[in-house]
């Protein structure tokens, strides 16, 4: 894929993120907002915001590094895409 | 653990008359759950003890008393007497884990009116057989949930009203639609509670099965007394407990053992509506001095995966008992937990359909690792031969779980649905679904259902409903769904599909497939893993795979 900026990264995520997880309009979600400990999003379906993050940047995540505290924030959703980007 | 009687000792002379003199409860006379829980407890002298803190996400704390709950209760069930709802009437609870959840649960028993509480991650789909099936006049809900009952409203004939208890302008309201906002509703201090009786309905919980749609389990308000008794003995709650329930009330484990069974006890309980994270979770432990906790194996595995190193930054010294529930708890979580809380999580057995707990350990027997326990006094339990449906006499050898229908708590029918009912009896016995074998010491070792419904982080998912919703994604052609061994969840859903002509997989297509899933069922019925195919397979082979 093409080479992103890093704020290109967290739009592309946070823009997945708002469409799949949030039902209501009203709610604010930055790039900050706690997404797991929120229940925002829950354990099973941060399975499928890993396969779209191992689609979109074609990564690999190994499963002990796809933690509840990894996928908190889009932020920290970025940070650990990072380290897997050749 | 001394002071605890023996096993032995609690089921010699064993009556379910020790729960219904305990609750003063006499035989033909009236029993309303709602009453037990709140007005019952102010009687006693409690008005002013905590019956629950809540914790939400943001910082958002709330307290409520016993006199607090008694009050919330009597007025939700005046608000929804004044739009007409009347004993035996469904009405869903549709909401997170906040305060109005557990409250209306009280207000709904104590008007006669029958609880249908559904887990709020349900999709529009999920949520609308339930509704259809119980013909459910009432939904109390969240503005973030409202999207889904609109969707499915207008084919909805009997529902009548959608109360959102949160953020919604009174200008946005739809037809059919209305507010209620309990901390600007004034308290109604006298409630005409309805004269229930042993028999009246109470609550009904929807559960999975390997075919045909989700089946209603209709309880009735008897069920306390399996659930106090229960509670007591299993959970040991006493006076000055903080008791933390980790299920949703939209499971039934959120309810006979998140509100009936701690509140009929007068027992402090707390409440954590927000993610899970292991940090959050013993940081609520130690911010509460919680006493008593019950949670479930994934959960628990999913706090050993988090390690130990965290368990030592938090005080949880006033853990002094610890249970679980939802599938069978692998003997290395009971010796990790032995390890870092310094007690065991003991395993509890029981189903949406027993109302209560039926196999377990419990403070004063002897755990064995890995066991499900023994029965609970008062349950006749054994497991029988699959093909005779006799008794297997032998220890250790495999069969059917099953118990002598007649306890409080058992379901009393299916809703709308009196065949499925009957075919969970035979010769006599109440199949359970699940199999097990039982040891010399009449310990159950756990093996497995006996059906092809998933077990998923201790949530049944029924493969026929997971198969149906694939068939309605435009590019799915045919589908087969089975189960897939998962470290945390013990099972996880995978799916197989065809595509129709036209389509090419893609790990965008399997991705769209995965979310169409969970918007439509839920996240729990999610395939976790899909296969793309030429041709299906026999489902014996894909459960080989």
């Amino acid at each position: 894929m093409e080479e992103m900026t890093l704020n290109e990264m967290k739009d592309l995520v946070l823009k997945y993120v708002i469409k799949e997880y949030i039902d209501d309009d009203d709610v604010t979600i930055t790039y900050e907002t706690p997404l797991i400990s929120s229940g925002y999003v829950d354990s099973f379906s941060m399975v499928s915001l890993l396969v779209f993050l191992e689609n979109k940047f074609k990564i690999k995540i190994p499963p002990s590094k796809a933690t509840p505290e990894a996928f908190d924030s889009v932020n920290s959703i970025v940070a650990l895409v990072n380290q897997y980007l050749k | 653990m001394t002071d605890h009687p023996t096993y032995d000792e609690l089921s010699r002379n064993f009556s379910w008359s020790i729960a219904e003199q305990e609750l003063e409860y006499k035989p033909g006379g009236r029993i309303n759950i709602g009453w037990y829980c709140s007005d019952r407890i102010c009687l006693k002298g409690a008005p002013d003890k905590i019956a629950l803190y809540y914790e939400g996400f943001g910082g958002v704390e709330k307290k409520y008393t016993f006199n607090d709950i008694r009050l919330a209760g009597n007025t939700i069930g005046s608000f929804l007497r004044g739009l007409g709802i009347n004993d035996g009437d469904r009405v869903c609870l549709f909401m997170d884990r906040i305060p109005e959840l557990y409250l209306s649960f009280l207000g709904i028993l104590k008007i006669g009116a029958i609880v249908q509480p559904l887990f709020s991650a349900f999709g529009d789909e999920s949520l609308f057989v339930r509704l259809e099936n119980a013909g459910t006049r009432a939904v109390i809900t969240q503005k973030k949930h409202l999207s889904k009952v609109r969707k499915i409203r207008a084919q909805l004939p009997d529902l009548e009203y959608v109360i959102i208890v949160d953020g919604v302008k009174a200008s946005d309201l739809e037809k059919g639609e209305v507010l209620f906002n309990l901390e600007k509703s004034e308290p109604v201090e006298n409630l005409d509670v309805h004269p229930t009786t042993a028999e009246s309905p109470s609550v009904l919980h929807y559960t999975s099965g390997t075919t045909g749609q989700p089946k209603g389990v209709k309880h009735v308000h008897y069920s306390l007394i399996s659930q106090y008794l229960t509670t007591k003995w299993v959970l040991d709650l006493r006076d000055g407990d903080i008791y933390w329930c980790t299920a949703d009330p939209g499971w039934v484990t959120g309810t006979s053992y998140g509100i009936i069974g701690p509140w009929s006890l007068g027992i402090t309980q707390c409440v954590l509506d927000s993610g899970f994270s292991a940090q959050t979770w013993y940081r609520f432990i130690e911010k509460h001095r919680v006493t008593v906790w019950y949670s479930a194996p994934t959960a628990i595995r999913s706090l050993m995966k988090a390690g130990d190193e965290i368990v030592k930054s938090f005080d949880l010294s006033s853990l002094r008992h610890l249970a679980s529930v939802g599938e069978p708890l692998n003997s290395e979580a009971v010796i990790w937990s032995e390890r870092v809380f310094g007690k065991p999580f003991l395993d509890t057995f029981w189903q949406t359909e027993t109302g209560s707990i039926m196999i377990t350990n419990f403070p004063g027997m002897k755990v064995k690792p890995g066991s499900m326990g023994r029965t609970f006094p008062g349950i006749t339990g054994t497991v029988l031969d699959p093909v005779t449906y006799d008794p297997i006499t032998e220890n250790g050898r495999a069969g059917l779980i099953a118990f002598k229908p007649g306890w409080p708590s058992m379901m009393r029918t299916y809703w709308n649905n009196p065949e499925k009912y009957k075919d969970k009896f035979v010769n006599g016995w109440y199949l359970s679904g699940d199999r097990a074998s039982i040891d010399n010491e009449d310990y159950y070792w756990f093996i497995g259902r006996d059906d092809d419904v998933i077990n998923t982080g201790g949530h049944l998912v029924s493969p026929f409903e997971v198969e149906s919703a694939l068939l309605e994604h435009p590019a799915v052609g045919e589908s087969a769904v089975t189960s897939k061994p998962d470290e945390i969840n013990m099972e996880v859903v995978k799916a197989f599909i065809t595509l129709k002509p036209g389509f090419t997989q893609s790990p965008d297509l399997e991705l769209d497939i995965m979310n169409f899933i969970r918007k439509k069922l839920s996240p729990l019925a999610m395939p976790q893993a899909v296969e793309f195919m030429d041709k299906l397979p026999n489902i014996s082979t894909l459960e080989n795979d």
